[in-house]
């Protein structure tokens, strides 16, 4: 399976893989975002392949570590084929200035509420996504929380006399 | 109430203090007499940044905090991190281990299973059935109790094994819970299965086709109600699962009574599946030995030094596992859990993600109510099974 994935990506998308991960058995694709709607568009409609379950849509924050050259965010989509048995992963990288991506609610229901969760928690703009609202923190939160500068031991207080003064951050 | 072009909709919220909503989850109705026109369901109520938490904890820390999500399923929860941070370790664990788990996952199951029986019977108006299925599940939560020393925090399973030996008299107390349950489950399915009341309010109630369920990304009893056959256990076998006979039992008409199918004759099979774990539990260590990893025995740190500093060292500074992410998916008693770990060479988390089989389930609500009557919304948040601790975080 892995090598017809391969075989996929270097006839129909050449330009689209950055690099390849295979790790502890499972296969990874970094690929450039301006392809992710296309490939899983293929992906999922393919009759080999039939990567039709979009199990998961995750992210993360690679701030103050060297992966972050590649772009500070990343997004993954965890791909399965019913049929297959198979599972692999989509990964995307995205920059500090600009995480924007294209959404895939046109393909998948599933994508709706997971790329709202990404956007309410790590603040990833899904673009084309018909209702991008927060979706588990609530609306007076600011910031990001699983954003690797949101601190950890820290509340914001909503209804606080020194709102105009908070308390020291304990990081 | 508002009118507009002649159109008379009225909003009604549901929740998040309704009974019937199983915890603190919101559904806003757009209502067209008694018809849902539109429906919102809002959640967060219960958020707590499990994940964000995770990512200042030593990796053995994160277990008690994943008991806390699914809280009716502790030990499936407690099995899908540690079979997680395993891979990223490269552990094998010994066959007591694999059996002990499966069979504690499975009575997990049997107990989550119960839960939802007695609640989703008695949300459409069979309130008897609650006090029967809280019975039996006492029976497993004894055996919870009997393990870890808790009826439902358990936190029994560790990285690279069990926390303590099984108890003396486990095995009767599994014996004793095989020989009364399929008498039982046969008495609730007397209670339900032919219930004239109850086969009225599921049968072609929150209708959803296979291709939209997978499409809507389900997974569990919910989707195997439309007849997908997707069970984690048998499509990519974790933790010796290969090594047990079961059947996956698959609905084909997709309603809330195929559901409530599945979920009986799956009891069934977890029930046969604890059977075989039980008759061929071997003997041997209740833990790996991985020095560093996971703790030494007891007694051998009160005798040995060696023992006693990698036991100091690996509760003071946890372990550090290689670069790398990985994906274990397993099959909880709702569908599809599965924990996502990244590690960057700490002995914390870099990012610990944690794909709820609740939260993707409660996705497709509106589509399988919308356009059907207000009474339908009760019996279809009941036949997704959520739970609001794992829908949340």
């Amino acid at each position: 399976m892995e090598d017809k994935l391969r075989e996929f990506f270097k006839t129909v998308f050449p330009d689209a893989v950055i690099r390849e991960d295979f790790f502890r058995n499972q296969l990874s694709f970094y690929i450039r975002k301006e392809y992710l709607f296309d490939i899983c568009k293929s992906l999922q409609k393919h009759p080999d392949f039939a990567f039709n379950f979009l199990s998961d849509i995750c992210s993360l924050d690679w701030l103050d570590n060297p992966e972050a050259a590649d772009g500070r965010f990343e997004v993954i989509y965890n791909l399965f084929s019913l049929k297959n048995r198979y599972r692999f992963f989509l990964k995307v990288r995205l920059s500090n200035e600009k995480p924007e991506i294209d959404s895939l609610t046109y393909l998948w229901h599933t994508a709706d509420w997971l790329e709202r969760e990404v956007y309410d928690l790590m603040g990833i703009i899904f673009i084309g996504h018909p209702d991008l609202q927060k979706i588990v923190t609530p609306d007076e939160l600011e910031g990001f929380p699983l954003r690797k500068d949101f601190p950890l031991t820290y509340e914001v207080p909503q209804f606080s006399y020194n709102k105009d003064e908070p308390p020291e951050l304990i990081l | 109430m508002t009118e507009a072009a002649g159109k008379r909709t009225m909003t009604l919220n549901m929740g998040p203090q309704h009974p019937a909503t199983h915890g603190v989850l919101r559904v806003e109705l757009e209502l067209d007499g008694e018809t849902v026109v539109k429906a919102t369901p809002h959640i967060g109520y219960l958020h707590t940044g499990i994940e964000k938490n995770a990512e200042s904890k030593l990796y053995y820390k994160v277990i008690p905090m994943t008991d806390r999500m699914d809280y009716l399923a502790p030990m499936s929860n407690n099995l899908g991190y540690c079979l997680a941070v395993e891979k990223l370790l490269e552990l094998e664990m010994p066959e007591k281990v694999i059996y002990a788990r499966v069979l504690l996952t499975e009575l997990t199951r049997i107990a989550s299973h119960l839960v939802w029986v007695g609640t989703h019977a008695l949300d459409i108006g069979a309130m008897s059935m609650l006090l029967y299925a809280f019975r039996e599940r006492e029976m497993i939560l004894d055996i919870y109790e009997a393990c870890s020393g808790q009826r439902m925090m358990s936190t029994y399973f560790r990285i690279g094994g069990l926390a303590y030996d099984l108890p003396d008299d486990f095995d009767r107390k599994v014996r004793n819970i095989l020989k009364v349950l399929p008498d039982r489950i046969k008495d609730y399915e007397r209670l339900l299965t032919d219930n004239k009341i109850f086969r009225k309010r599921t049968i072609g109630v929150a209708y959803i086709s296979a291709e939209d369920a997978v499409n809507c990304g389900l997974t569990g009893p919910t989707l195997r109600g439309s007849g997908v056959n997707y069970d984690v256990r048998k499509t990519n076998p974790y933790c010796g699962y290969d090594k047990f006979q079961f059947v996956v039992p698959l609905g084909e008409n997709g309603d809330v009574y195929d559901r409530y199918l599945i979920r009986m004759e799956e009891m069934r099979q977890s029930l046969r599946i604890v059977q075989q774990a039980l008759d061929g539990m071997p003997a041997g260590p209740f833990r790996v030995h991985a020095p560093g990893i996971v703790l030494p025995p007891k007694e051998d740190v009160l005798s040995k030094m060696e023992s006693l500093i990698f036991h100091f060292k690996i509760i003071t500074e946890g372990f550090k596992p290689p670069k790398g992410a990985v994906y274990q998916a397993i099959e909880s008693p709702k569908g599809e859990l599965g924990y996502y770990i990244s590690s960057d060479g700490t002995n914390m988390p870099h990012r610990m993600r944690v794909r709820p089989p609740s939260f993707v389930n409660l996705s497709a609500l509106p589509k399988m109510i919308e356009g059907r009557l207000v009474a339908d919304v009760i019996a279809a948040i009941g036949s997704i099974d959520i739970v609001l601790g794992e829908v949340d975080r």
